[in-house]
């Protein structure tokens, strides 16, 4: 508790024990009514004097009708109409209801920083051969520093000194533990959880991504939901019309009965407005539905989604179409060796060797993939050539390597003279060639001029898109877009296999916007498009669409600016996952909504009826207040 | 231009209505305050005197909720 909250609960104990005791007091001594006012008005004043100051204040300021004009309203009315015990009762539970609600509110805040708890406080810096802690933000760029097990890394860096296992939970959710060595870059916010390693940093503090992630969540509730909004507009209506009801309430019926010859009661309406009043709260709206986003917002975070606005999350749930970026969104953006094709008694492994030696030269992304296949088949049989087996190729193997633009390469390997390439190359070399495979591209390879065989490369889909694809039809996506700027063929067989309904091939960056925009204007004002790309090249993309979601963004700046969604790790199941923590968050919005303005309704009626008493009327605004904050805190415990 | 400030408010409503009146100051060209994490962001106008405009931001949300707290 803060010394604020300690302080109101000592004059909410001192107020209590004094109504308790003149409770008795009174009963036995029956007091004249001016003496028991004036005693009645000590515990008044104890456990009231602030709101009776911020009420006055408030009529001051001209901001009238605020809750502390009603609770002084409703409690002044009663001291004068003789209800002296209700009179204190009611702020005295006026004032437990604040605090309750002021350390709930201060608990879910804490939770929800601890969910967040991936700011470093230290990082540790050699100084005269002494580690010494020192705040991260004074460490600069280019500084080495050193992580111990169970540390987190403060700040982005290249590891210079030893190789360790990382645990990125806390940025990506993903609870498989990364390997690290030397010269790999790392991130800050992960735990290292092996071996000591020395980091050379590559980012300030202030611009690592630790300090992005943090920046982001704490300004999400910055963007304001659609329903925020509306209850803050509700609010300004509200009250000031409660008020002139309450009002109403207390003059017009007694007149009328006066006007027809009846007893005016003038005591028993205006009771009755004052616990209309006090019922009319609005607290309860106010404080539940930006607590429900926040808590949707950090539990997103937790499982590395994460949301800029409460707006996005909101929109999130009105989502029906989705659009894809294909690379590096549903497939690897890697190219892979799929199939290997040997003719003429070639074997698949020379088939390969081959490439792989006539390739080496190359940093294509095409070699790349060749020699990795080689590499990784070399490893596999831990072969009788030592080299190999060490996952390294030996260079002297080929020699006079030759670049054929927009054809291939020649080289001689171990000899012989080879050709790898398109088909255009093999025709050049007077080979006949069976080009009969499909998909991604095709290296053909020619071996002292007979034709050895081909080899197909190609993106491979993510393991998880075609499972991710299934869930968001079961989350209530109406057509999933797949854009991409490949060849009809591969982007058809691609959406084929991981079930897409609409494909749009060859596309230059520019279309892509365009065809959003088409998406956009076809689908009706309500339902919300969503856009998912890797960031890379797509940023114009991301900001036309409704929602744009970036993937695999860890430490991609681009991309964390240009998004509304960014996911931590490359997985397309997040985006189902992040649909149902919006849907789940947005249902305790609406249940806060419903319950708050049912109960109020249902107890003023009563009020105004007379059947409800200040003790209903407290909890209508008190306790509905309470429960509505308990469960606006169960958005943070949503689970996958 | 653009800045954060801590902010003390015990209640929602008055979050709101410290929000309004910081927005209606002359200078500031939006204010967004966050009760879950006691934020205020303000963004002035080119060429505003920060300072003065958040004393003047900081007299017009006392007027609308006394008990409140902006720590510039």
């Amino acid at each position: 508790m803060t010394k604020k909250q300690k302080n109101v609960l000592y004059r909410i104990i001192i107020a209590a024990v004094l109504v308790a005791g003149l409770a008795v007091a009174d009963h036995m001594l029956d007091l004249p009514k001016l003496p028991k006012l004036l005693i009645y008005l000590v515990p008044y004043f104890v456990i009231g004097y602030d709101i009776l100051k911020k009420a006055g204040k408030g009529i001051l300021n001209k901001q009238v009708f605020d809750e502390n004009f009603l609770m002084a309203v409703a409690t002044v009315g009663a001291m004068c109409l003789g209800e002296f015990q209700e009179g204190v009762a009611v702020m005295l539970f006026y004032q437990i209801g604040e605090l309750f609600q002021s350390c709930a509110v201060g608990r879910s805040r804490k939770n929800i920083a601890a969910l967040m708890d991936i700011r470093p406080d230290y990082a540790n810096v050699m100084v005269d051969g002494q580690l010494k802690k020192v705040d991260p933000d004074e460490v600069e760029i280019g500084a080495e520093i050193v992580v111990n097990p169970g540390e987190k890394v403060p700040i982005d860096g290249v590891i210079v000194e030893g190789s360790t296992t990382l645990n990125t939970s806390a940025l990506t959710g993903e609870s498989v533990p990364r390997e690290a060595a030397c010269g790999d870059e790392i991130i800050s916010g992960c735990i290292n959880m092996t071996a000591v390693i020395k980091v050379r940093t590559t980012k300030e503090f202030g611009d690592s991504t630790v300090s992005k992630i943090l920046d982001l969540v704490e300004n999400s509730s910055m963007k304001k939901s659609r329903s925020e909004n509306f209850i803050t507009r509700f609010a300004k209506y509200y009250t000031p019309a409660v008020c002139y009801s309450a009002l109403a309430l207390a003059a017009l019926p007694p007149v009328f009965r006066m006007l027809m010859g009846m007893d005016a009661c003038f005591g028993d309406w205006v009771i009755r407005a004052l616990t209309f009043l006090v019922i009319s709260c609005p607290c309860a709206l106010v404080i539940s539905i930006p607590l429900s986003f926040f808590g949707g917002i950090g539990c997103a975070s937790t499982n590395g989604i994460l949301v800029k606005g409460s707006n996005y999350l909101e929109a999130l749930a009105d989502t029906k179409y989705i659009v894809f970026d294909k690379t590096g969104t549903l497939t690897k953006g890697v190219f892979e060796v799929t199939g290997s094709y040997p003719a003429n008694g070639f074997t698949k492994e020379q088939l390969l060797y081959y490439a792989a030696y006539a390739e080496s030269g190359s940093s294509h992304p095409i070699s790349v993939s060749l020699k990795q296949a080689f590499m990784a088949s070399a490893g596999d049989k831990a072969s009788s050539d030592a080299e190999d087996a060490e996952g390294k190729m030996n260079l002297e193997h080929v020699e006079n390597i030759e670049e054929i633009a927009g054809h291939g390469v020649q080289a001689v390997v171990d000899k012989k003279q080879v050709a790898a390439g398109n088909a255009r190359l093999m025709k050049r070399l007077g080979l006949e060639i069976e080009n009969t495979h499909e998909g991604g591209t095709v290296v053909h390879v020619a071996v002292d001029t007979v034709y050895a065989g081909c080899i197909t490369i190609s993106d491979v889909v993510k393991p998880t898109s075609e499972a991710a694809m299934k869930a968001l039809k079961k989350s209530g996506i109406k057509q999933t877009v797949m854009l991409t700027g490949d060849a009809k063929k591969t982007a058809d067989q691609v959406a084929a296999q991981i079930g897409i309904d609409v494909v749009k091939s060859e596309l230059l960056p520019a279309d892509k916007v365009s065809e959003v925009e088409k998406l956009l204007e076809a689908k009706s004002e309500k339902e919300k498009l969503a856009f998912v790309g890797d960031g890379i090249n797509d940023a114009p993309v991301l900001s036309r669409a409704d929602i744009g979601i970036a993937m695999g963004a860890l430490g991609s700046d681009a991309a964390i600016e240009a998004a509304d969604i960014v996911l931590m790790d490359d997985d397309p199941a997040k985006i189902s996952l992040a649909m149902k923590i919006s849907l789940r968050t947005l249902k305790i919005v609406k249940q806060n909504i419903i319950f708050a303005l049912a109960v109020k309704a249902v107890c003023l009626v009563l009020g105004a009826l007379g059947i409800a008493n200040m003790w209903l009327a407290i909890f209508a605004d008190v306790g509905v207040m309470v429960i509505a904050v308990l469960n606006a805190t169960r958005a943070l415990k949503i689970r996958p | 231009m653009k800045k954060t400030y801590g902010v003390e408010v015990d209640c929602a409503n008055c979050a709101a209505k410290m929000e309004e009146a910081v927005k209606a100051t002359k200078g500031v060209k939006d204010a967004s305050l966050s009760f879950m994490t006691l934020k205020l962001k303000v963004e002035f106008d080119e060429g505003a005197d920060v300072d003065a405009v958040m004393k003047e931001a900081y007299k017009n949300c006392k007027k609308v909720e006394d008990d409140c707290e902006i720590f510039l």
